[in-house]
């Protein structure tokens, strides 16, 4: 009932999805536990006012309640005309914190103290804005499942300046936070690659052909820095040769390779490991899964496709 | 970064930090402070012991009271509460227990929501402190407290700031909160309290004149500077010899103390007889005296609504005067009510005690005379004749006091005079009474009220003559007549004379003019602002017939208009003014009169080259200043140093904008 009512609030003034600016009809405001109570304090101070009589107790009374009304429109102000707006949060491995970055601009030239989000799941942040000032808040949820986390709705509710009357508003995130598998703990070591050697092997050895070249990273050694090309354009930056190798001496990490024995989830949680290992032992690998293959190649953005093959696979799209 | 996590729920719970712990302390002395005058003494003392406890807790890190401590000290407190006022309720005792709560809340503030506890106490505490107090002087201090108050409210929701900014803070929804304070005091229905029976000592430490009258009474009351009424009088007020304003009629004597006889409780809601006469009407603002009776001008011809009159003219409420109250009188001065007086009455206006004061009875036979009102000059001039001195400080009088101060001490002040006046005339076979009241009064050139104060009290004879009624007749009058016509201020050389009567200090009479005008408007317009207050202000206000319905939509849309009007402030969009800006906006302002102005949709640099060409004498300066503002607004210059080389530069075009003459 309550989730219901909720979700109809979130709905009033427009669609709550992200970015928004908060305007009047999206911001709710009710007394707050001690606003009712100083709402019950009020009436018995006012009934003591008039049985004895005191008329500066009523001044007291009145000027009490003007101060209520005066919070209830401070504590809208606080949120009123507030810009909200999401970027896309990093992926995390199960197990970890997914943090769903949530900016809040402040364009106004007044400070917006006590903010509070809150989103199911995770614990709420409160921050304070100076005038004029941008900050993001990250709101963190367990990621237990690999796949895609989807965030839940966000509350913003502030309950300055007095804490009697509390003004909210609701925004629905959209960027869902990629949830990896989690690493298997005490992996066994990468496999042995295609042409029988142990599974370290270091690049750029042997008998591969020149394949292409690339930008020059710090970490690629100086042996394959095309400098027959640097010297010919001194300005440009320096590139690195790059060879595939043609004797099938990659790593392949395969999924139908790995004991039956282990569930769907133990075996992406195990290959999941291994490009972690392969990645930071600066190998070629390739990810082969039913139905998808990922050729063997390196460096992060690679990383980042492989992980994600691997986190997204077999779940729904 | 530094990030605050709590949760929802938690909110309420979570812990309080030294500042705000700091904040509610100052709360509680705040609040405690107006009450220090009142509260018993033991209980002062438990509250500050409690209050430093807390303060070398926090200041020294002492251990806090624990629960067993807390307790003792709460059943000892109530005990001792019961003790001193003989009970748990009432206002005395509930004032003392919000006292010992509130300082006992200070050893247990663990979360926001015992913060929030204590704030609540505090503003309690606040209007408690009324019930003892409603000058000027305590509203202000309340309002500072109040403040204090609303300062600590925002410490316990907002983030940390400097104490400062907080009672700057507060200062300032305050002063948006006053609006609404405003309508709701004019305009809130006023209910005449009080709404259920009042404690017995919701009105102890009033005075004023008391039901009976025995030596020294009345001489003790005279020291009092305080104001008994306020009279403002339709046209002239009489001279100040006229004005005797009746109290209690005394007309029973046990020997030494007179008291109420019969005639006083017959009560009636009309004047027992008509007055004829020409009326004189006037207003009286009764300070309240927890008595019944009211006071009038002799004779009373007309009776406000609520207000009863006794067989022998003495007025009274239906209830003890507890509030100031304010009612609309028309007398006669000068006429003599009941030529036909019952004879019950007057028999019971002739009773004396069988036996005592024997000097005085004899001597009342020598009064006699042919005619009852040559009985009545022949006593007046015994007082005339003898040496009697009129004084404040008599001397003691033992048993047959009467015949003591006829013949032996003869000192004595008005009720010494009034009592044995009348004693004689009674055993010289007149019927006669005791009028206790006020005479005279004071007029106020400041704001024109007449105010008459408990120095004014008196006690005065009425003789009742056949064919002419009741007669005043005053001794005091006879002794000394400069007390009639001027007050105390007159007593003979040596008296000790009550500080306010005094004459001599005239700037000092003056000031207090001022001083009691001011309090006086005051009291009239805020304190007892009451329904009859409510309906003359809102008609004079252009609300006819005002009732509580039409007051009710008024307030209602006073309070709405205002909300509105702050809704409207609260979301005006803020447009940046900052310093940048406002520079900016002076360079425009300096050349729109030479219709140089800036289009809504021109950016600095095309501005700048407009204008270059309509004027090129502007260039040198304009240009900078356009190179200045975009620098500043979308580069990486310092926004403060553009914005005052921008205003130097908007000075100058100021100067320039007129053309050259060619």
């Amino acid at each position: 009932m309550r989730e219901a009512i909720r979700r109809w609030l979130a709905t009033l003034g427009g669609s709550p999805a992200l970015p928004l600016t908060l305007d009047r009809r999206r911001i709710f405001v009710l007394p707050t536990g001690p606003g009712l109570a100083f709402g019950c304090a009020l009436l018995a101070m006012l009934l003591t006012a008039i049985n004895y009589t005191l008329s500066l107790g009523f001044a007291l009374v009145f000027m009490l309640a003007g101060l209520g009304q005066v919070a209830l429109l401070h504590a809208f102000r606080n949120l009123y005309a507030l810009k909200l707006r999401e970027t896309v949060p990093e992926p995390v491995f199960a197990g970890q914190h997914a943090s769903f970055p949530l900016w809040l601009d402040n364009d106004a030239s007044r400070a917006r103290p006590a903010l509070q989000l809150a989103m199911p799941g995770a614990d709420p942040v409160t921050i304070d804005l100076a005038p004029k000032q941008s900050r993001a808040v990250m709101l963190r949820v367990p990621a237990t499942r690999r796949g895609w986390l989807s965030p839940a709705r966000v509350t913003l509710d502030t309950r300055y300046p007095l804490g009697l009357i509390r003004a909210w508003s609701y925004a629905k995130p959209a960027q869902r936070c990629l949830v990896l598998p989690q690493p298997e703990s005490g992996r066994p070591p990468l496999p042995a690659t295609a042409a029988g050697e142990a599974g370290v092997r270091p690049r750029g050895e042997g008998s591969e052909e020149f394949a292409s070249l690339r930008d020059h990273r710090a970490a690629d050694s100086p042996r394959h820095v095309a400098w027959k090309t640097s010297a010919r354009t001194p300005d440009a930056p320096l590139l690195t040769k790059q060879f595939e190798g043609s004797d099938g001496g990659d790593l392949w990490l395969d999924l139908a390779r790995l004991p039956a024995t282990l569930s769907l989830e133990q075996q992406l949680s195990r290959l999941t490991g291994w490009v972690i290992d392969a990645d930071a032992a600066g190998l070629h690998y390739g990810l082969a899964l039913p139905g998808t293959r990922i050729a063997p190649s390196g460096g992060p953005a690679h990383r980042a496709r492989v992980l994600r093959a691997l986190a997204l696979h077999g779940l729904p799209a | 970064m530094r990030w605050r996590r709590t949760t929802i729920a938690r909110v309420a719970a979570e812990p309080l930090d030294q500042s705000r712990i700091a904040w509610l302390m100052a709360v509680a002395a705040c609040a405690l402070v107006p009450h220090g005058a009142h509260l018993p003494g033991w209980l002062i003392a438990v509250a500050a012991l409690l209050f430093t406890w807390r303060l070398a807790q926090w200041k020294l890190g002492w251990p806090g009271a624990s629960g067993l401590v807390k307790l003792l000290v709460v059943v000892a407190c109530c005990a001792g509460v019961s003790l001193t006022f003989g009970r748990l309720f009432g206002r005395e005792p509930g004032v003392a227990l919000l006292t010992l709560m509130l300082v006992l809340k200070l050893h247990e503030l663990r979360s926001t929501r015992d913060g929030h506890t204590v704030v609540l106490l505090g503003y309690f505490m606040l209007l408690t402190a009324f019930l003892y107090s409603q000058t000027p002087a305590m509203a202000a201090a309340l309002g500072v407290s109040m403040t204090v108050i609303t300062a600590a409210l925002i410490a316990l929701t907002g983030p940390p700031a400097s104490p400062r900014a907080l009672m700057r803070h507060a200062a300032w929804l305050m002063a948006q909160a006053l609006p609404f304070m405003l309508v709701l005091f004019v305009l809130f229905p006023r209910v005449p309290g009080p709404l259920w029976g009042l404690p017995l000592d919701a009105w102890s430490g009033t005075s004023g004149l008391s039901d009976s009258m025995s030596p020294g009474s009345i001489s003790q009351l005279s020291l009092s500077g305080a104001i008994a009424f306020r009279v403002r009088f339709e046209g002239d007020a009489p001279p100040a010899r006229d004005l005797y304003w009746r109290g209690p009629v005394l007309s029973t004597f046990d020997g030494r103390t007179w008291r109420q006889g019969d005639s006083a409780r017959r009560i009636g809601d009309r004047v027992p007889h008509p007055v004829p006469g020409r009326a004189l009407g006037y207003e009286v603002t009764l300070e309240p005296h927890n008595r019944n009776w009211l006071f009038a001008l002799e004779t009373v011809s007309t009776l406000p609504a609520g207000v009863r009159v006794s067989d022998d003219w003495q007025l009274s409420a239906r209830d003890g005067v507890r509030t100031r109250r304010r009612d609309r009188f028309e007398s006669v001065l000068g006429a003599r009510p009941g030529i036909e007086e019952w004879s019950a009455h007057l028999d019971a206006a002739r009773q004396l005690p069988p036996d005592g004061n024997p000097r005085a009875r004899q001597l009342a036979q020598t009064l006699r005379a042919a005619s009852p009102a040559d009985t009545v000059a022949a006593g007046l001039r015994l007082f005339r004749r003898e040496a009697f001195v009129y004084t404040l400080t008599p001397p003691l009088l033992g048993e047959d006091g009467i015949d003591a101060f006829l013949f032996d001490t003869r000192r004595g002040f008005c009720e010494h005079y009034a009592g044995a006046f009348v004693f004689l005339m009674r055993a010289a076979g007149l019927p006669a009474r005791v009028v206790t009241g006020y005479q005279g009064g004071e007029r106020n050139e400041v704001d024109d009220y007449v105010v008459v104060r408990q120095s004014d009290a008196h006690a005065w004879a009425e003789v009742w003559l056949e064919g002419e009624g009741w007669r005043r007749v005053d001794p005091t009058a006879a002794i000394l007549p400069s007390r009639i016509e001027r007050g105390l201020a007159d007593l003979p050389a040596g008296e000790p004379v009550p500080f306010v009567a005094r004459v001599d200090l005239g700037w000092l009479r003056a000031l207090r003019h001022q001083w009691e005008a001011a309090n006086n408007s005051w009291n009239q317009w805020v304190l007892s602002y009451d329904q009859q207050k409510q309906r003359e202000l809102l008609s004079r206000l252009g609300m006819a017939q005002p009732d509580w319905r039409l007051m009710t939509i008024w307030l209602a849309s006073l309070c709405a208009l205002f909300a509105l009007a702050l809704t409207l402030w609260a979301m005006r969009r803020s447009v940046s003014v900052d310093a940048l800006a406002r520079a900016w906006a002076a360079v425009d302002r300096a050349l729109r009169p030479a219709g140089l102005g800036r289009e809504a949709w021109e950016g600095p640099l095309d501005y700048a080259a407009r204008i270059g060409r309509l004027r090129p004498d502007l260039v040198p300066v304009l240009a900078q200043a356009c190179r200045l503002y975009a620098d500043a607004r979308y580069g990486a210059a310092p926004p403060a140093a553009a914005a005052r080389e921008l205003k130097a530069c908007a000075r100058a075009l100021r100067r320039q904008r007129t053309p050259p003459h060619r």
